[in-house]
């Protein structure tokens, strides 16, 4: 079947297939360039390579069982994906957040906002041949994934922040490893700059090149670094707070002409302000008076010893549950029994703790929110990361639909690229973000 | 005031369309007819709240209900920092619904993702075909009817 590029084009024209295999399309997206020598005429994009039916699972799974699904849809941020599922689903729900795992939660999606905005930046450098800048930022990201994987025990498959706050508490050296990432984050941004900013080739592919306007930006539903290097300032942290965003200082960067060069240094900007909230955060959070248990019973033990009497002593979790004990409880997880999963240590050692499990897990029961439908969003990497759930009543969602960012954005590549040199649109393309498990879904 | 107003002002302008206006969970609702769509969202955009960006277009399918899908828009106001939701519902027999590409530019793709795993079709769309699926693929997968894992014929490469 032809498509529309190929109806339309001229006869004089050639056609330029861009991907779907293409190492500048990052993930698997195919443009097709009607081409007159190097100028583009027409172009078509094609998503859907990685379509992998995110909505059409969920609707299959328990509210709790499908967050391990939303860790992959933005993959460069999970820990933001698991964000703005889990607080669509406390909306419906109502569940208050204890304020340290609101703190925690602020710390987590701001350290995944860094990686996600390096990661940006660092293909597009590195596409527009700056190779040094690339392996700075990518140096930079490793210091920013050790303290997540230290606090959530993987690097991008996290599924760390849960219904009612967060799965485990942050370790004893979380600290001094977020210090360390904070400093040197803050040194690599430095060296960019200074490698970046006033190069001229960098400057050549990306001033004025692919420039969007204010009301376009609009029309095209851009949000994030993409519609703020237009200068709207929209970021839904501002807007509608959410967590304790509202209790720090720090400012929405902005740009001016909203071209390549001005969402790079968007993204640059609000990286600096993303390491303010980060230290700022770390500062404010509640302290935990609660110690790590050093040793304790060996589950196996402790249900052994449950069948005669009522264990009391400290029940030492494997090293999968560190952070999750019961204590922590109060400081990382809701209060109330129904919407959390019932502390480990009940579960082993009472019968009615592993009612509580099983109820919370078996089929039928578990979170089931009211009937009614909501919508919540929060500012992904790139830009308003929307969750749209209908809920019947049952422990799975009716109807989960996810708001991409770069879906919108990626949509008006069309039109950006249209007019411009075929190598304009790598820079383009790569200041775009475009994440392929968040478009395709 | 005015933050009252917006859903008065859209049910006074439209008396015929607008079937039911709400407010659940802090989002504010509208429930209008399909013909009354276009007209709706070409005011709202405009006046009298601005609301300039499409956030989103999206259908949930109800089998068993007559009429059978519904048509959930969500429009933001960048200059008055607020949402407000659009439904609509279609009949099986006759879906079919005004498209919003002349108001907004992203409902292109966005329709065409409904077109595509509901099979909704929209009026005056430019370009509709499928966005995630491949030409010859059967079926919309989002539907309630299509089975989680069914399998689809494999279909020749592309020349």
């Amino acid at each position: 079947m032809l498509t529309r590029l190929q109806k339309q084009a001229r006869q004089d024209t050639m056609l330029l297939n861009m991907g779907p295999s293409h190492p500048a399309m990052h993930g698997t997206i195919r443009i097709m360039l009607e081409l007159d020598g190097e100028r583009i005429l027409n172009s078509e994009v094609e998503v859907g390579y990685l379509h992998r039916g995110f909505e059409k699972t969920c609707e299959h799974r328990t509210y709790f069982s499908l967050l391990p699904y939303t860790d992959r849809l933005n993959y460069v941020s999970p820990l933001i994906n698991n964000l703005g599922y889990v607080m669509t689903v406390e909306k419906m729900l109502g569940v208050e957040v204890p304020e340290r795992a609101q703190y925690i939660r602020v710390l987590m999606s701001e350290l995944s906002r860094i990686s996600d905005h390096l990661t940006c930046l660092a293909a597009m450098a590195m596409e527009c041949g700056a190779f040094t800048a690339f392996l700075y930022k990518m140096k930079a990201r490793e210091f920013l994934w050790d303290v997540i994987e230290q606090t959530t025990g993987a690097r991008m498959t996290t599924s760390y922040i849960r219904i009612g706050g967060v799965r485990a508490d942050l370790h004893p050296g979380f600290d001094t490893a977020l210090k360390k990432a904070v400093e040197e984050t803050r040194l690599v941004l430095k060296d960019v700059h200074g490698l970046l900013d006033k190069n001229i080739i960098f400057l050549n592919r990306t001033r004025d090149v692919a420039v969007m306007s204010q009301e376009e930006a609009v029309s095209f539903g851009w949000t994030g670094p993409c519609l703020r290097s237009t200068g709207v300032s929209y970021d839904v942290r501002k807007a509608q707070p959410y967590l304790v965003y509202d209790r720090l200082n720090w400012e929405v960067p902005l740009g001016e002409r909203g071209d390549n060069f001005d969402r790079y240094m968007v993204r640059m900007k609000e990286m600096e302000q993303s390491l303010r909230i980060i230290e700022q955060a770390a500062v404010r959070i509640p302290k935990s008076s609660r110690a790590f248990i050093a040793e304790g019973m060996a589950p196996a033990r402790a249900i052994q010893e449950s069948r005669r009497q009522r264990v009391r002593k400290d029940i030492a979790l494997s090293p999968n549950l560190e952070g999750s004990e019961e204590a922590r409880y109060p400081d990382i997880l809701a209060s109330d029994k129904g919407f959390v999963v019932p502390p480990k240590e009940e579960t082993y050692t009472t019968i009615e703790g592993l009612i509580n499990h099983f109820k919370f897990f078996m089929r039928g029961h578990g979170l089931r929110p009211p009937k009614g439908d909501v919508y919540f969003a929060v500012e992904g990497g790139n830009g308003e990361l929307g969750f749209y759930i209908v809920s019947d009543g049952t422990d799975r969602p009716y109807r989960l639909h996810l708001r991409g960012p770069c879906f919108h954005i990626v949509s008006a590549l069309e039109q950006l690229i249209r007019g411009r040199y075929v190598a304009d649109v790598i820079p383009t393309f790569g200041s775009m973000n475009m994440i392929g498990g968040e478009l395709d879904r | 005031m005015e933050e009252k107003t917006i859903l008065e002002r859209i049910r006074n302008q439209f008396p015929a369309g607008v079937k039911e206006t709400s407010t659940s969970l802090g989002d504010e609702v509208v429930v209008i007819d399909r013909e009354a769509l276009l007209p709706v969202a070409a005011f709202l955009r405009d006046r009298p709240g601005e609301f300039t960006m499409l956030l989103d277009l999206t259908c949930v399918d109800y089998p068993g209900e007559e009429p059978r899908f519904e048509m959930v828009y969500h429009l933001f106001s960048v200059s008055r920092n607020r949402r407000l939701r659009i439904k609509t519902r279609l009949g099986e027999s006759d879906l079919r619904i005004a498209s919003l590409t002349s108001l907004w530019k992203n409902a292109n793709w966005l329709e065409r993702e409904v077109y595509d795993l509901f099979g909704v079709c929209f009026e005056g769309h430019p370009d509709l075909r499928r966005l995630f699926m491949y030409d010859g693929f059967e079926g919309h997968p989002l539907r309630k009817d299509y089975p989680l894992r069914r399998r689809q014929p494999l279909i020749r490469l592309k020349e």
